[in-house]
């Protein structure tokens, strides 16, 4: 028995790559770049060489026909693996994703299938601006017959990677860039994680907390903070945006009557709307306070740092908003915002800081 | 035309069997004439209850490109897919039933006319988004790559998807990896109720392969058996590996873009036009021909009509027959 390693999700989202790619000749790597030198932030390095161009298959700039062509492909039996270097290209391939990826099974009355997973690269930070950094997860969301995934953590990017290359319907894998550089102990070998929806990182009975991908790791932060003030929050990573299986967070809001949701997305429309949603349908009765959702602003991502600096929730921002959900006094929010706000000031704010790249 | 010029016989049997002679490709544009316009005359009862896109005036081009094909090739298309469906051996009951949308369609009611499949000869799918299945069978041709198969896919096209950005980007990744599939564009000279004139530059439709580096040959897309001589040597250069081909077939659809009528009095084509177009209609034509030679009879004409009128009234019988799927089914394959 092999002991798990410290490596870092985009580590480990090649490392899956690997072994499925060695475990079943019908899974093929598709994209723009997968076989140039940069390698999708090296997390596709080397298995061009590894495969050879009929499993790496280096892509004209066709985002649609491309999808399509895999969908296709993947009807009469293959297993593609897309890869977008930012989320944004694969609007160009929404139709085939909407029209056939998502259809194709219930249209054939359960006689074929679309096994594709699209992985879709979040940007965030150094100026990527509005058309390289939008985490638009809400959009695939939307349609039945798509999945939605989107892990925070080394562990699930490996265990979930290789579970949506295995499931049978078309898998949207979402990975935000700045969950590439995560470290966390991730067990070697073919072990998938099942795609069943949030995983409790903390349990609590003050505030119950439901967030996603990169947010997750300054929720993290943001919820130690919290119980050092005695604000135990209960802190769910959703991890399937869909299908959603919101059991495990009614049940827990059941208990706490407070619900707090933090998106990498917009928040209108987004996923923190359905949540609520979701949950006031089947508590409202057992709510101690308004739930509360945080997100994205009503305004594109500005490029200049400037702009920027207070586009983004961070730990301060997601501590303050639970401690009110909360009902904590407005001293112990000031407090814990300025403490929190401490932890960023050696480094910039649009590049990863070491706090949060784990090991989780 | 030489109507005996027909290849030898492909490694698999074809649904449509060439090689059984040009009376097999008259049979098979009859029968799939006589079926649509069956659609046509019972289409006002109400009880089809989904959009139909007839091809009726454009069946040489579904049976002569699917007489080049095996069994165990592939085709897809589009919106207008019975006559192509049916040309490749698609089930009549299970389309019939699917139009009725009854349990017992090929997609179990969930597709109506525009969803077409049939897995056991080659119908891939039909998608009613132009373009849409573009890639889907260039994506079927790669898998044949993959699996080292000599397997190829035909994709039925109209002029209007050559608009798509999606075309132009299937055709130069097949064109790139030599990939075995065949652009047939069914050029009927409209998109909806708009001409071609009004939507592309006067310039030959097989010329947009160049800039894709694949060879192209416009033909006359009512003539069968010119059809099906230009689709066969396609067939044979995507089998063995040299890459795709564009083949333009000129025809026209007689009746309006979607239900059972004719529409030449709206004001977007003229009476005459038509006339000129039913006057070179491809199944007459072909008939008059196989008489000409001695290869048809009126007799045995009119024996066709009434074994083929049979089998499309059991077709609908079967169809009407059929339940209606379970309402509480409708939410099952969402997920596989």
């Amino acid at each position: 028995m092999h002991e798990p390693r410290l490596i870092t999700a985009g580590e480990a989202i090649r490392e899956a790559t690997d072994l499925a790619m060695a475990a079943d000749p019908s899974v093929v790597l598709m994209g723009e770049g997968v076989a140039d030198p940069k390698a999708i932030f090296g997390t596709t390095a080397n298995l061009s060489q590894k495969y050879g161009p009929q499993r790496v298959i280096e892509l004209p700039l066709s985002e649609n026909g491309f999808t399509g062509i895999a969908i296709g492909a993947a009807m009469n039996g293959l297993r593609p693996i897309i890869v977008h270097q930012r989320v944004e290209f694969c609007l160009l391939a929404m139709e085939q994703l909407v029209n056939n990826a998502a259809k194709i099974h219930y249209v054939s009355n359960g006689a074929h299938r679309a096994p594709i997973v699209v992985r879709l690269i979040v940007g965030r930070g150094w100026g990527q601006g509005p058309a390289h950094s939008q985490s638009l997860e809400a959009l695939f969301a939307h349609i039945p017959g798509l999945k939605v995934v989107m892990p925070s953590s080394a562990a699930d990017a490996k265990g979930m990677l290789l579970a949506s290359i295995q499931d049978d319907s078309p898998v949207i894998f979402i990975e935000h860039r700045w969950v590439h550089y995560v470290k966390g102990h991730v067990p070697p070998g073919m072990q998938t994680v099942p795609l069943d929806g949030p995983h409790r990182l903390r349990e609590g009975d003050a505030v119950t907390v439901v967030s996603n991908s990169y947010l997750t790791l300054e929720t993290i932060r943001a919820a130690e903070e919290l119980a050092k003030e005695g604000i135990a929050a209960d802190h769910f990573d959703l991890r399937v945006i869909r299908p959603l299986n919101v059991a495990p967070i009614v049940e827990s809001v059941r208990r706490t009557g407070r619900l707090v949701t933090v998106d990498t997305g917009f928040m209108t429309y987004g996923i923190g709307a359905e949540i609520v949603s979701r949950v006031m349908e089947q508590c409202c009765m057992q709510m101690r306070a308004s739930p509360r959702r945080l997100g994205l602003p009503e305004y594109p991502t500005p490029s200049s740092r400037s702009l920027a600096a207070a586009y983004y929730p961070r730990s301060p921002d997601i501590a303050a908003a639970i401690a009110e959900v909360a009902g904590a006094p407005a001293a112990r929010i000031a407090s814990l915002r300025s403490t929190l706000s401490a932890d960023r000031e050696s480094v910039p704010l649009d590049i990863p800081h070491h706090s949060f790249q784990g090991p989780f | 035309m030489n109507i005996t010029a027909i290849a030898p016989k492909p490694p698999e049997t074809p649904v449509i069997a060439a090689s059984a002679g040009p009376l097999a490709l008259y049979r098979a544009m009859l029968r799939i004439r006589l079926i649509e316009e069956e659609i046509a005359n019972r289409y006002s009862a109400q009880e089809m209850r989904c959009p139909v896109h007839l091809s009726i005036g454009q069946e040489a081009t579904a049976v002569g490109a699917c007489a080049a094909l095996r069994t165990d090739d592939q085709i897809v298309s589009s919106h207008r897919s019975h006559g192509t469906y049916l040309a490749k051996g698609g089930d009549l009951n299970a389309m019939m039933a699917e139009i009725y949308g009854r349990e017992t369609g090929c997609c179990g009611g969930r597709g109506g006319s525009m969803h077409l499949f049939d897995d056991r000869v080659g119908v891939l799918a039909s998608v009613p988004i132009v373009g849409s299945f573009i890639a889907l069978g260039t994506g079927a041709a790669l898998s044949f790559r993959h699996a080292n198969q000599d397997r190829v896919c035909i994709v039925f096209l109209g002029d209007g998807a050559i608009e798509e950005g999606i075309f132009h980007e299937s055709a130069n990744f097949a064109a790139l990896k030599k990939l075995p599939v065949i652009f047939f564009i069914e050029n009927n000279g409209y998109s909806c109720y708009t001409n071609l004139e009004d939507r592309q530059p006067v310039r030959p439709l097989a010329d947009v392969a160049r800039a894709h580096g694949m060879p192209s040959v416009q033909i006359d897309g009512n003539d069968v058996m010119a059809v099906y001589a230009a689709t066969s040597p396609a067939v044979a250069r995507a089998r063995a590996g040299l890459g795709p081909t564009l083949i333009v077939a000129d025809t026209y659809r007689w009746r309006e873009h979607c239900g059972p009528n004719y529409d030449n009095d709206i004001g977007y084509r003229t009476p005459q036009e038509f006339e000129s177009w039913r006057a070179r209609c491809p199944v007459e034509t072909m008939g008059a021909n196989l008489m000409a030679q001695g290869t048809l009879t009126k007799t045995a004409q009119a024996e066709l009509a009434t074994e083929i009128g049979a089998e499309i009234d059991a077709a609908f019988q079967f169809a009407i027959g059929s339940a209606f799927p379970d309402p509480a089914t409708a939410r099952d394959h969402v997920y596989a």
